[in-house]
């Protein structure tokens, strides 16, 4: 569609800009602000430069959490992505199943984020949850609470199963938006079945899948409720990721300076690997 | 192997529904039979904990206080959305792009890196406990989903539409109104379905953002279960009930759910 | 290269068709010649589509056989059948080049690759796409798009038939014509057999040696465009094709030939009030009725231009007959009378010709039970 050069059109923007301004502004120029003070919590600030980035950027801790915060993102990405696409391949195009797979799909969706926590807190408890009780009657020594790598297995799943279905009504969108011709046109061409995915499926894909992983990176970066309730961050610092190291830094120690220098970097890092990201997927589309 | 696809979505439906299956489970128990016995259903079957939840203040008014705050939120981002949306799909204008990214990246901020200012930002200016402070906090990140969605809607509509409305004297906000809004009706219902989501399940700045009046369900559920010890039926009635709007809305959008997310563009 | 045959074919997409309306097809026997131009012409929803899904392999007709040469493919999957289709709109491979498009259909058949280049040069020349062979294929134009969904039928040396359905719906009205020349002048070269469905008389006289027209699933008439014209098996035919459609006029019989209010009209089909059961019409095309004083009483109504001709409305009795006349030709002011020619006079029995034999492509529809 040709747009028309209109300047007037601001006024229409202008109410979004004034509230997400407002919410995001305001608070964003607060935390730079805390960055750059040292505080003694009188409510006196010293100007302190940039040593909180430093410190940040040179400690432990920071690149512990980023490390586990990454190793996190990365796994439940390389499962839900391929499991999400594969459950959208499979359902049905048409028919009274759609409707039911949609909305059961879409449940896990609507649930409030500590409620997912406590949802699987009580699904995986040792002794009294479904879970739990049955890894360890399979002979398992099941645990989320005392051993990490349980800890691990246990907020993975859950993520999976919090949103995945996601990625699936995603992936459906596209698959239904592609006309029969085309599987026609590939039925008799002779394409085998990889060959109708890999050069038909996958590219009709291709947009709602970067929307996909571009969600569902920003919003595993930035996953606070659900780990808090389901482990806390444990056992140990097993489970902290760079949300729940923050929360720890800033309301748990009032260490403004370092927390809020924590959040910039965080918030450049998921900034930079989205537009990355988003680049790379599109690069190929005006050429 | 065409014969097994089918169990594929139904595995994982059955593997989707266990968890629920045992919250649900779990509320129907009494305290004892949680703690003392392993059972696949209840066998003493009760509605204890739920009568608990609906003749108590303090459980039934968290409902309250999320459906306020979230109904508002979808009122508030939704109806700023639409001009701006319509301003994104017809006109292009000075910084139209970086405006239209920046929006976006309102939805990389870490809802952890805002908690705290927001919480001295609306202390502030005299909204903190109330359903307002909740609601406003929440547009950060859903004005930016509903302009993405709405735009996508809007850019379906031919231009034409709009010029011949024009050449029939409509001026804009009849035109607006009276006809653009209705033929991007499923749009604005799918935009809606997105804001009360977020807003709903979102528990960090609402709990950050509320004291007493305004308090919602989500941190209801956590503070009462870490100040009476561990009543898990009645966290379990708690959580089961948070599903059931959700479930209502759903139900009501299924077929343009998929839709909306088809449609938007990034 | 192969003649297709369609035996006793009927299909449905309700699981148990009860009504005559849930059958898609009602009854098929057609044949069509190697090599030849066909052309399948029909309303929307008359089920051409259908058919040429079943000719495909894409769909399983309900009952019946397809042949290919003798050899029944009936249960033959589309991949097996040698076939090539051009959809309505443009089938391409976004994220391969032309030449990589073209290629597809071999490569998925394990040709080896100085075959495939060879192929893939050849038809890229044929079609005028030599040049951006090596150019995304997502880029080009519609018209460019429907080339390469022809160019990957083209490209196979075994494709027994080559099948369009609406090819040109979406392309620019000036590039139409163009097109449509292009694939005229490819079937003389390659003489494949091909079909072309369409709803379009004009793409479909123009393209085809042999027309079928097709209504409410069956097969009305199969004939060159001349037959067409002038020898309309059903009222559906005279309507369809023509513009405007032939005169159908509700008439009795006496003496073998047509009465219209009170006027007996000789025609070419004469028939015996006795042997004719239905509702009987009298069809005859505008461009055969001219003005002569020693013809009909009309009253005319309206004089339209259009072009080359007038279109002039009149009324004979209580009906309604429109007469062609050249630009040029006088239009009697009051007391017209006209003249139609016998030999394109014909007499119709609920919708059908009378004497045609009803063989062409028409069975019993509707009637007896379905395996």
């Amino acid at each position: 569609m040709n747009k028309t050069v209109n300047q007037k059109a601001w006024f229409f923007v202008l109410p979004v800009l004034l509230l997400v301004a407002f919410n995001a502004f305001i608070p964003l120029m607060t935390v730079v602000n805390y960055s750059v003070q040292e505080t003694f919590g009188d409510n006196t600030f010293f100007w302190a430069g940039v040593i909180w980035f430093q410190d940040v950027l040179h400690s432990e801790r920071f690149h512990a959490a980023l490390g586990r915060q990454l190793t996190f993102t990365f796994t439940i990405l390389a499962i839900e992505i391929p499991l999400g696409v594969a459950i959208a391949l499979c359902m049905p195009r048409r028919g009274i199943w759609v409707p039911v797979c949609l909305v059961t799909m879409a449940l896990p969706l609507l649930i409030p984020w500590n409620v997912v926590g406590a949802i699987w807190n009580i699904f995986a408890l040792p002794d009294i949850g479904l879970l739990g009780r049955t890894l360890n009657g399979l002979g398992f020594d099941y645990n989320f609470t005392r051993q990490p790598g349980d800890a691990w297995f246990t907020l993975i799943a859950m993520d999976v199963w919090h949103w995945t279905s996601l990625v699936v009504l995603l992936a459906y969108a596209g698959l239904v938006s592609i006309p029969d011709a085309f599987y026609q046109a590939a039925r008799i061409d002779g394409a085998s079945s990889w060959a109708i995915f890999r050069y038909i499926q996958l590219p009709k894909m291709k947009r709602v899948l970067t929307i996909a992983v571009l969600l569902r990176f920003m919003d595993s970066f930035n996953i606070y409720t659900e780990p808090s309730v389901l482990t806390g961050g444990g056992p140990g610092n097993s489970t902290t990721l760079l949300s729940i190291d923050l929360v720890k830094v800033a309301l748990g120690q009032f260490d403004l300076g370092p927390a809020a220098a924590m959040s910039l970097i965080y918030f450049l890092i998921i900034l930079a690997m989205s537009w990355l990201f988003y680049t790379l997927m599109m690069r190929n589309e005006d050429q | 192997m065409k014969r097994l696809t089918p169990l594929v979505p139904a595995l994982y439906i059955v593997f989707m529904l266990l968890p629920i299956y045992w919250l649900l489970n779990m509320s129907f128990k009494t305290t004892n039979e949680i703690l003392g016995d392993f059972t696949l259903w209840p066998r003493e079957f009760t509605f204890e904990n739920y009568i608990t939840i609906f003749t108590d203040p303090t459980w039934y008014m968290g409902y309250v206080n999320s459906l306020i705050y979230v109904s508002l939120n979808t009122v508030i981002s939704v109806t700023v959305a639409l001009p701006a949306a319509y301003a994104f799909s017809r006109y292009r204008f000075l910084g139209d792009k970086h405006l239209f990214f920046w929006l976006l990246t309102n939805r990389m901020a870490p809802a952890a890196v805002f908690a705290l200012p927001f919480f001295q930002l609306y202390s502030a200016v005299n909204l903190f406990d109330t359903h307002l402070a909740v609601a406003l906090a929440h547009t950060l990140f859903n004005i930016p989903l509903a302009v993405w969605i709405l735009e996508g809607f809007m850019s379906g509509v031919p231009k034409q539409l709009d010029e011949t409305a024009y050449v029939d004297g409509y001026s804009f906000p009849r035109f607006f109104i009276r006809i653009f809004l209705p033929t991007i009706a499923a749009g604005i219902g799918v935009a809606c379905f997105f804001c009360f989501m977020f807003s709903w399940v979102e528990l960090l700045l609402a709990k950050t953002l509320t004291a007493v009046e305004a308090k919602p369900i989500a941190a209801t559920m956590t503070r009462t279960a870490s100040a009476s010890g561990y009543e898990l039926g009645l966290l379990a009635a708690a959580g089961t009930l948070t599903i059931v709007p959700g479930a209502f809305v759903i139900y009501f959008v299924r077929n343009y759910i998929a839709k909306g997310f088809a449609l938007g563009r990034v | 290269m192969a003649k297709i045959t369609l035996s006793d074919l009927r299909h449905s997409y309700a699981a148990r068709p009860i009504r005559d309306d849930d059958w898609a097809l009602k009854h098929l026997d057609v044949e069509w010649r190697d090599g030849g131009a066909y052309a399948l012409l029909g309303p929307s929803g008359c089920g051409k589509t259908t058919l040429l899904n079943i000719i495909s392999g894409l769909l399983r007709p309900s009952h019946g056989r397809v042949l290919f040469d003798d050899r029944d493919v009936t249960d033959l999957p589309p991949d097996q059948r040698h076939i090539a289709q051009v959809f309505q709109f443009p089938v391409i491979y976004d994220t391969m080049t032309v030449g990589q498009n073209l290629a597809f259909p071999l490569r998925n058949r394990g040709v080896d690759e100085a075959t495939v280049k060879a192929r893939v040069a050849e038809i890229g020349e044929m079609l005028e796409l030599s040049g951006m062979l090596d150019k995304r294929a997502k880029n080009l134009t519609a018209d460019g798009k429907q080339k390469i969904s022809l160019g990957r039928g083209l490209v196979r040396e075994d494709v027994n038939v080559i099948m369009f359905d609406e090819p040109l719906t979406v392309i620019d009205p000036h590039l139409k014509w163009q097109l449509r020349s292009k694939l005229k002048e490819l079937h003389q070269r390659v003489r494949r057999t091909m079909i072309y469905v369409t709803h379009d008389q004009t793409e479909a006289l123009t393209f085809a040696d042999q027309v079928v027209v097709m209504n409410m699933g069956e097969v009305v008439q199969i004939g060159t465009p001349v037959d067409l014209f002038e020898r309309p098996q059903h009222t559906f035919v005279g309507h369809f094709i023509g513009s405007p459609g032939m005169n159908v006029v509700p008439c009795g019989i006496a003496g073998g030939q047509a009465t219209v209010a009170g006027h007996t009209i000789p025609v070419a089909n004469p028939v015996a009030a006795g042997d004719v059961r239905g509702r009987i019409e009298m069809g005859v095309r505008p461009e055969f009725i001219a003005f002569d004083p020693g013809g009909l009483p009309v009253d005319i109504v309206k004089v339209s231009d259009a072009g080359r001709f007038r279109i002039v409305d009149t009324r004979l009795g209580d009906h309604s007959v429109k007469v062609l006349v050249d630009e040029g030709t006088e239009i009697p002011a009051d007391g017209a009378r006209i003249v139609l020619r016998t030999d394109n006079t014909r007499l119709y029995a609920d919708g059908w010709m009378i004497g045609a034999g009803r063989d062409a492509g028409r069975g019993d529809a509707g009637q007896g039970d379905v395996a």
